[in-house]
């Protein structure tokens, strides 16, 4: 149990920055998601507390004590990776007790240590298999039995669960939500999955190029976005942007995204954005707050009608896609509402939830 | 060729599987054909030694058909087996090879999981340099080792020439090479996360390879033991190069100097001989065949 600090952390590879100055502080037993595309930097920043790789600068603390140079060994940490890196030659229960082996752990503490593990984990029935014996998700959990058996003061996951398929990836994700609730351990996890983030992260860090973006709770780098990186990459699918210009009237905003379409801008957003009038900005709307129009406008919300290009029907929800102005834009409509292909459709646009990035920062206003 | 694309031609009409299926057979036909071939082929001069050991001196030299023995005889096996000389011979070429293969893969493990996996300055290019070793003929090599043995003789008085045990220093300057090349390409098929969750756990470089690595690349290993003994066992250059006294001999050389007096060959003991000599190398294959093979083409995917 400990909290988990990292400041200014930087790290080259041969003159290649792939970290670049990150502050992070991750509380006593709080489940961290790094998520970013691949190449952010997050898998370093992990590997970096670990001990795998070493800072170039800055300071990573576990507990109170700076481990710069304290070997991955004596950090005690303990670490999931994609593959599982399960010892081939050894069985489930020789894979889990490898760590305490190698420490002379008492032999009844191990085989109790294993066989809790194993309990929380339910695999007890596959503790005397060999790895090769197992299914992607037996092994997965095998991994993260070994980690737990060490009752480390972090957990560090990378990417554990991409190796598995779609199906199996959900399962888990519920199961190492679970056991994190049973073993409540400091938890750093890295996806580049933002499903993942979102469903099992107490913050998210969303890591972009090297630098975070963002820190915040599933629900703020949602709704809040901080960047145009951010307000696209969380959230399936990624959010509309659209070029638009902020008009101003007598003391009213509304954005122009085309010769025909201006959306107002709803009266408390007025102040906020009151002193980008006459900009050009980009205007943010996720595709759930583009629906069909039934009955009467709520305020904040206003009505437009579009010619559409395709429609994907997923089941409880259609997707719809229609050009404004030269970009395509998303929406998701109710199945019994949406039209074909070709066909003029009435939708309507909450602007309660629209968001306006300065294309000069990419900072969302 | 031609007949294959007639046939195909022939039976687009009937379906696809019959075609498939019988050109399937035929490939096999061919098959067997080859490698009936090549198993006379190469089994017809082991077979010819083991009918030779069996015969007499005088039943070789008569004209009789040579494949078939008349008068089995096992008087060959036992004077060999009686002789002191082979039997001295049979000591040096076991211990030498022992030894030479415990040495050898000692040096070429630890060495190749250096090279494989502790990046430090320069380990690329001394993995290429060990391969290149490898590439030098030995025969370009007996004359400078020559000289070496001449300046120790004359620097320090000890004497290397014409000792048999000389040849388990002389032997890993031909398989250290070849084994470390073999276990750098194994270790470095094992995935680095393996290395790293075991140093997460705990382990030391030192646990690491004996706890991890040596393990999990046994079929490389006793590829590299297969090929060190093969080599130190059947190696005739050295020896003849270096040894010289009959009780200083080891088994190749031995039988060719001692059972050839002047031009007298003694066939049936040089066969003897030679078949005694090579059971050993069989013996160690069969057993060990499976991960051979395992380690063969584990080696040949990947390094």
């Amino acid at each position: 149990m400990a909290q988990v600090a990292l400041r200014k952390i930087v790290k080259t590879f041969d003159k290649t920055p792939a970290v670049q100055g990150i502050d992070l502080d991750i509380a006593d037993r709080e489940f961290i998601v790094l998520v970013g595309p691949s190449g952010c930097g997050k898998s370093t920043t992990l590997r970096m507390i670990a001990g795998l790789e070493e800072a170039t600068s800055g300071e990573i603390y576990i507990g109170d004590q700076l481990v710069n140079d304290v070997p991955p060994k004596d950090r005690d940490i303990a670490m999931v990776f994609q593959n599982y890196a399960l010892y081939p030659h050894m069985t489930v229960f020789e894979n889990m007790s490898f760590g305490l082996r190698l420490r002379k752990f008492p032999k009844p503490e191990i085989k109790e240590r294993v066989e809790s593990a194993a309990r929380i984990l339910d695999i007890t029935d596959l503790l005397q298999r060999q790895p090769k014996q197992l299914s992607g998700g037996q092994r997965q959990r095998v991994a993260m039995g070994r980690a737990i058996v060490r009752n480390p003061k972090v957990f560090l996951f990378d990417e554990p669960l991409s190796n598995l398929d779609a199906k199996l990836r959900v399962q888990m994700r519920t199961e190492i939500k679970k056991v994190h609730q049973k073993v409540t351990t400091t938890t750093v996890y890295v996806t580049h999955d933002q499903v993942e983030a979102m469903t099992l992260a107490d913050r998210v860090v969303v890591m972009n190029g090297g630098r975070i973006d963002q820190i915040g709770t599933p629900h703020e780098v949602y709704h809040a976005p901080r960047t145009r990186f951010v307000a696209g990459f969380i959230g399936s699918p990624a959010m509309n942007f659209m070029p638009c210009r902020l008009v101003g009237n007598n003391g009213s905003l509304s954005v122009q995204l085309s010769d025909k379409l201006r959306f107002p801008v709803p009266q408390d957003r007025v102040a906020r954005y009151s002193g980008h009038v006459g900009e050009d900005l980009i205007f943010g709307l996720r595709p759930e707050d583009i629906i069909e129009k039934r009955g009467d406008l709520p305020p904040g919300r206003a009505a437009f009608d579009v010619l559409l290009e395709v429609v994907e029907p997923m089941g409880m929800e259609t997707m719809v896609y229609f050009i404004i102005d030269g970009v395509e834009v998303c929406g998701r409509v109710n199945p019994t509402a949406a039209g074909n292909a070709g066909e003029t459709m009435p939708l309507v646009a909450d602007l309660n939830h629209m968001h306006l990035i300065d294309p000069r920062t990419d900072l969302v206003l | 060729m031609t007949s294959t694309t007639a046939e195909i031609g022939a039976t687009t009409g009937v379906g696809r599987f019959g075609s498939i299926s019988r050109g399937r057979k035929r490939a096999l036909y061919w098959s067997y054909f080859f490698l009936v071939l090549f198993v006379i082929f190469f089994l017809m001069p082991p077979v010819y030694m083991l009918i030779t050991s069996l015969k007499t001196s005088a039943e070789i030299g008569a004209v009789t058909n040579p494949w078939w023995v008349y008068h089995p005889t096992l008087e060959n096996y036992i004077t060999l087996l009686t002789q002191k000389n082979f039997l001295t011979f049979f000591r040096n070429s076991a211990v030498v090879s022992v030894l030479v293969v415990s040495l050898s893969m000692v040096v070429s493990v630890l060495a190749a999981f250096s090279l494989a996996r502790m990046k430090f300055w320069g380990s690329a290019t001394l993995a290429t340099g060990v391969f290149l070793t490898y590439l030098i003929p030995d025969t370009l090599l007996f004359i400078p080792l020559f000289k070496i043995f001449a300046w120790i003789h004359d620097t320090t008085g000890i004497e290397l020439i014409n000792h048999w045990w000389v040849l388990i220093f002389l032997y890993p300057t031909l398989t250290v090479p070849f084994c470390t090349w073999i276990m750098i390409g194994y270790f470095s098929s094992i995935p680095k996360e393996l290395d790293e969750a075991a140093l997460i756990d705990g382990a030391g470089y030192m646990q690491i390879l004996t706890r991890v690595f040596i393990p999990v690349a046994l079929p490389g290993i006793i590829a590299a033991t297969i090929f060190a003994f093969t080599v130190s066992w059947a190696n005739f250059l050295y020896p003849l190069a270096f040894t010289t006294s009959e009780d200083q001999l080891v088994l190749p050389v031995g039988i060719v100097t001692t059972l050839i007096k002047g031009d007298v060959y003694n066939w049936g003991q040089i066969m003897t001989g030679a078949l005694l000599g090579a059971a050993p190398p069989l013996i160690i294959y069969a057993f060990l065949m499976d991960y051979y093979i395992a380690g063969l083409t584990a080696g040949a995917t990947k390094g």
